[in-house]
C-alpha cells in the first residue's frame, strides 16, 4: 500500500474503478439489475442500501467472486476480466467481507501470508517485520503470533484489513465493517480509513447505516432492490434524503410505543456462571431481571456472553453456579422443553441453524417443538388437519409470504423465515420472550413488523429479553437497557436517562467512574 | 509364562513392531496430508488393497520389485485421483464417495487378480522374490538396537522418514500452510486467491499414492504374494491412527508404533501358547483411539472443514 499512490493511470479524483451496466441473477432474484457505479481514485465511496439491495453482490463482482451475466468492470478505463479473487488481487483490488475470512486456529502472521507470493520455504521474519510496521504505524496493538480465533472480533477486523493491505492493493472494499465494533471502535476505524484515503488508497465501504455514510464518505451510491437509485456527493445531502433514496418513501425514525409499567418479574437471573467450553461464550456472575409488560434490552458487542445468556435462559446449557427463575419457578437445571412449557418463547440469533429446519415445509416449521401438544398430535400421531388449519391461520396473521403452507422453508426470504419463527413462538401467548438479534439481516418492512410485534406482546403483558447489537433498536424498543460486557451486566439504565455514547463506553468495558479511558 | 519374557522373544516383539507399523504409518501420513486439505478419504482399505495388487502384478510380471512399488504408487494414485474428482470437483458427499471407492478398490483388486492368475477355475497363487531387509552397515551390529532399528525394510525407513518430512511440509512450507488453511476454511483461502481444487487434488492423490505403497509393503516386503484379505482392516486402522494422533505427524508415528507393538505382543502371546485373552490386545488400539478422542476433545486439531465441500459464493 506504500506504493498505492504512484502506480496506475488515474490521478486523484479521476475514475479508477467503474462498473458498467452490471447484471447478476441468482435463482429467482435479480441481485444487480444493470448497475453502474464510478469509483474515483482516493475517495471513500459508500454503497448504501438495505439488506438485499445488492450491495454485497456488486462488491463481490468487483472482487471476482461472481461473474456478472451482463455488463463489465473497467479499471483505469480498461476492461477487467475477473475470474476469481486472484485476478482482483493482482489488479490491486482487495476486499474485507462482513463474514470474516480467517483461519481461526492459525496465527495472525500465518493468516497474512496465505496467498501471498512468499517463498515456499516459510520465512515469516519479513512478513512479521512488515506487519509490525503496519500495526505500529496505525497504533494497533495485536501480537502477530496470537492465534486468530482467540482475538476479539474487533482485533480480527484489523487482521482482515491489514492482511488485505499486505497485498499492496490500491482499492479496498469493506463490507459492513462496523457491525462488530463499539461506537469508539468505529471512530478509531474511521480515523484510520480517512488517513489511508489521504495517503492515496481508494476505499469502497458497504453499509446500511446512514450515520456512517454522513460521517465518513466523500460520495455515496444508493442501491435499492438491485438497482442504482443515484450517486451523490455526501456534502450535498442530508441523512433524511439518503433515507428516502434507500427506502423509496419517507421513513419513520421512531417506533410508536406507549409507556409501560413492569409487573411481577417473569425472569430472574441471579449470579450465573457458565463456562466457555462450547465456544458460545461464557458468563461470569451475570444477573438480570425482566418483569411482565416490559422490554429489557441487552446491549453489547457480540461475543460478550449474549449467546451464553440465551442458552442459559432457554435451557440449552445449564449454569455451573447461580440460579434462574421463570415466573417464579426454578429453571436453573430444567430442560429446554420444560422451560418452553412455562410460557417461554425463544427467537434465536441464528435463525437458520437454530430456529428452523430449512428442508422442512413451512407448516412443519410452524409447529416444530409444539408437535407434542394435544392440539397437534394424539398418541404420537400427527393431526394433519389441525396442523393445516393452524398453519393457514399463522400465515395469514403474520403475513408470511409463501406460495403455500407446504412450501420448503429454504426458499423463503430472511424476513419470512423470521416471521415463521415469530408465529410459532408467539402462538402460545408466552409470558417471557427471549429474542436474540431478532431483526438482523431483515429489510426495513420486516424489521418494523418484528419490532411492532414485540411491542404488542409487551403491551399484552409479556416480558421481553431483547439482545441486540443494533443500538438504535435497543434505544427504540427498550424500557430498560442493560449492558453486557465480558459475561456480566455492567450497567442498567433507562433509555431516557442515558446517551448512545455512555452505552458505548459501557460496551467497551468502562465503568461509570473512569469514562475517560475505555 | 516365564518362557515368554526371554530376551529373544522380547527382541522379536520389538522387531515385529516396526514391521507391523510400516504399512499403517505410510498410509496414515498420506491420509494426514489428504485430510489436512479438508477431504476425508475413507477408501484407504480399498486403496491399500489395490496398491498391494498393482504392486504385486508389476513386480511379478517384470521381476523388478522397485517397478512393483511404482505400480503400487500408480494404483493408489489412480484411486486418489478418482476420490479427488468425486469430492473436489463433483463435490459428492465425502463419506459416500469414500465408501463407494473402498468397495471399488477391494472388488477391483480381487477381480483383476483372478482375471490374471486364475486358470481353469483354480488360482495359481504365484509369489514374488520379496524385498529383503536393508541392513545398515556398522549400526546394525549394535546389539539389540541394531536388530530393531537398522535391519528393517527400505519401506520401513521410508515410512519413518515421512514423519519429519510431513511435519516439515505441513508446518514449514507455504504450500503446507495453505493446504491446512484450506482444510480449516476454504472460503478464506479462495478469497485470498489460493487455488483450492488443485491443492486438494494434489493432497488426495498423494494420500492415495502413500496408501498404495503401504499396501505394497504387505505384498512385496512383509509377504510375497497377494490374496483377498491381505490388508485385513489396516486401512481402517490407519484412519483411526490419524484421529488418535490428533492430526499431528509425530503422534501418528506414536500411534502406529503402539498398534504395531500391541499386535506383535498379541501374536507372540498366541504363538507361545500363553493363556491370555489376546482379543483384548487386539481391541486396545481402538479403545485407545476413543480415549484419545475424548481427551483431545477441547484441543482437537481436526481440520474444521473436514468433509464439508466448498462452493464459492455460498454462505
Amino acid at each position: 500500500m506504500a506504493d498505492a499512490a504512484q502506480s496506475g493511470a488515474a490521478a486523484p479524483g479521476e475514475n479508477i474503478l467503474v462498473a458498467e451496466d452490471v447484471t447478476k441473477v441468482f435463482p429467482g432474484v435479480v441481485a444487480n439489475d444493470s448497475v453502474s457505479v464510478e469509483i474515483r481514485r482516493a475517495e471513500i465511496h459508500c454503497l448504501l442500501g438495505e439488506n438485499g439491495a445488492g450491495k454485497t453482490t456488486l462488491a463481490d463482482i468487483l472482487y471476482g467472486v461472481y461473474r456478472p451475466e451482463e455488463g463489465q468492470v473497467l479499471l483505469n478505463g480498461r476492461p477487467l476480466e475477473l475470474h476469481s479473487p486472484r485476478d482482483a488481487i493482482e489488479a490491486g483490488i482487495g476486499m474485507v467481507h462482513q463474514h470474516f475470512e480467517l483461519v481461526p486456529p492459525m496465527s495472525v502472521i500465518e493468516n497474512v501470508v496465505i496467498g501471498t507470493p512468499a517463498k515456499q520455504w516459510l520465512d515469516l521474519t519479513e512478513a512479521r517485520r512488515r506487519l509490525e510496521e503496519f500495526f505500529a504505524d496505525y497504533d494497533v496493538e495485536i501480537d502477530p503470533d496470537a492465534e486468530v480465533g482467540r482475538l476479539s472480533v474487533g482485533e480480527q477486523q484489523w487482521v482482515e484489513i491489514f492482511k488485505t493491505l499486505y497485498f499492496g492493493v490500491e482499492i479496498l472494499i469493506l463490507d459492513e465493517p462496523t457491525a462488530v465494533l463499539t461506537p469508539q471502535g468505529i471512530d478509531e476505524l474511521f480515523r484510520i480509513l480517512r488517513r489511508m484515503r489521504d495517503e492515496g488508497l481508494t476505499i469502497i465501504l458497504i453499509t446500511h447505516k446512514l450515520k456512517e455514510v454522513m460521517d465518513l464518505s466523500d460520495r455515496v451510491t444508493v442501491l435499492r432492490r438491485g438497482k442504482v437509485v443515484g450517486t451523490v456527493d455526501t456534502a450535498d445531502v442530508e441523512q433524511r434524503d439518503l433515507a428516502r433514496m434507500m427506502v423509496g418513501r419517507e421513513v419513520l425514525m421512531q417506533a410508536d410505543k406507549a409507556a409501560s409499567t413492569a409487573g411481577e418479574p417473569v425472569l430472574e437471573v441471579e449470579e450465573i456462571h457458565l463456562g466457555s467450553d462450547t465456544g458460545r461464550g461464557s458468563l461470569e456472575g451475570l444477573s438480570i431481571t425482566v418483569g411482565s409488560g416490559e422490554i429489557v434490552g441487552v446491549a453489547g458487542v457480540s461475543g460478550n456472553g449474549q449467546n451464553a445468556l440465551f442458552d442459559a435462559v432457554v435451557g440449552v446449557r445449564h449454569p455451573e453456579a447461580g440460579s434462574i427463575r421463570i415466573t417464579g419457578q426454578d429453571t436453573t437445571e430444567s430442560a429446554p422443553h420444560r422451560i418452553a412449557t412455562l410460557g417461554v418463547a425463544s427467537v434465536p440469533a441464528d435463525r437458520i441453524a437454530q430456529g428452523l429446519m430449512m428442508d422442512f415445509s413451512v407448516k412443519e416449521n410452524l409447529v416444530l417443538g409444539n408437535q407434542r401438544e394435544r392440539q397437534f398430535s394424539r398418541a404420537g400421531i400427527l393431526n394433519r388437519g389441525q396442523i393445516d388449519t393452524f398453519a393457514a391461520e399463522s400465515i395469514d396473521t403474520f403475513e408470511i409470504k409463501t406460495p403455500s403452507a407446504a412450501q420448503i422453508t429454504r426458499t423463503l426470504s430472511g424476513g419470512n423465515l423470521q416471521k415463521i419463527i415469530m408465529a410459532r413462538e408467539l402462538s402460545g401467548q408466552p409470558q417471557l420472550i427471549v429474542a436474540h438479534q431478532p431483526t438482523r439481516g431483515l429489510d426495513i418492512a420486516a424489521t418494523e413488523y418484528v419490532r411492532r410485534r414485540l411491542i404488542q406482546e409487551r403491551d399484552r403483558g409479556a416480558g421481553v429479553l431483547l439482545m441486540s447489537e443494533d443500538l438504535d433498536e435497543i434505544f427504540q424498543l427498550s424500557d430498560r437497557i442493560a449492558v453486557i460486557y465480558d459475561g456480566r451486566i455492567v450497567a442498567v439504565t433507562e433509555p431516557d436517562a442515558t446517551t448512545l455514547e455512555q452505552i458505548g463506553m459501557h460496551m467497551a468495558g468502562a465503568s461509570d467512574t473512569d469514562q475517560g479511558s475505555p | 509364562m516365564e518362557d515368554f519374557f526371554t530376551y529373544s522373544v522380547i527382541l522379536g516383539i520389538f522387531v515385529a513392531t516396526f514391521k507391523i507399523a510400516t504399512p499403517l504409518l505410510i498410509a496414515a501420513t498420506g491420509e494426514l496430508v489428504a485430510e489436512s486439505s479438508g477431504i476425508l478419504n475413507l477408501s484407504l482399505e480399498g486403496t491399500m488393497t489395490l496398491g498391494a495388487f498393482t504392486g504385486f502384478l508389476v513386480a511379478n510380471e517384470t521381476g523388478n520389485l522397485w517397478l512393483g512399488l511404482v505400480g503400487a504408487a500408480l494404483g493408489g494414485g489412480a484411486m486418489g485421483l478418482l476420490m479427488a474428482v468425486m469430492t473436489a470437483t463433483v463435490k459428492v458427499n465425502q463419506v459416500v464417495a469414500g465408501l463407494a471407492l473402498n468397495i471399488l478398490g477391494l472388488g477391483g483388486a480381487f477381480f483383476w487378480y483372478r482375471s490374471v492368475y486364475e486358470e481353469g477355475g483354480a488360482v495359481a497363487f504365484p509369489t514374488v522374490d520379496r524385498f529383503q531387509t536393508a541392513t545398515i552397515p556398522l549400526l546394525s551390529d549394535i546389539p539389540a538396537v541394531g536388530e530393531v532399528f537398522f535391519d528393517q525394510h527400505w519401506l520401513t525407513y521410508f515410512g519413518i522418514l515421512m514423519v519429519p518430512a510431513t511435519l516439515i511440509f505441513l508446518n514449514r512450507t507455504k504450500y503446507g500452510l495453505e493446504l491446512r488453511s484450506i482444510g480449516h476454511n476454504p472460503e478464506a483461502c479462495d478469497m485470498r486467491g489460493v487455488g483450492i481444487i488443485s491443492r486438494q487434488y494434489t493432497a488426495v492423490i498423494y494420500g492415495g499414492v502413500m496408501a498404495g505403497l503401504g499396501g505394497a509393503y504387505l505384498s512385496l516386503a512383509g509377504g510375497n504374494q497377494f490374496f483377498d484379505d491381505i490388508v485385513a482392516g489396516r486401512g481402517w486402522i490407519a484412519l483411526a491412527i490419524v484421529i488418535f494422533g490428533n492430526w499431528r505427524a509425530s503422534w501418528i508415528l506414536a500411534g502406529s508404533l503402539l498398534f504395531g507393538f500391541l499386535e506383535a505382543t498379541q501374536l507372540s502371546l498366541q504363538a507361545s501358547g500363553v493363556d491370555l485373552p489376546y482379543q483384548l490386545l487386539l481391541a486396545l488400539p481402538f479403545i485407545l483411539t476413543i480415549v484419545a478422542l475424548v481427551l483431545n476433545r477441547s484441543r482437537s486439531q481436526v481440520p474444521l472443514s473436514l468433509t464439508i465441500p466448498y462452493h464459492r459464493g455460498e454462505r
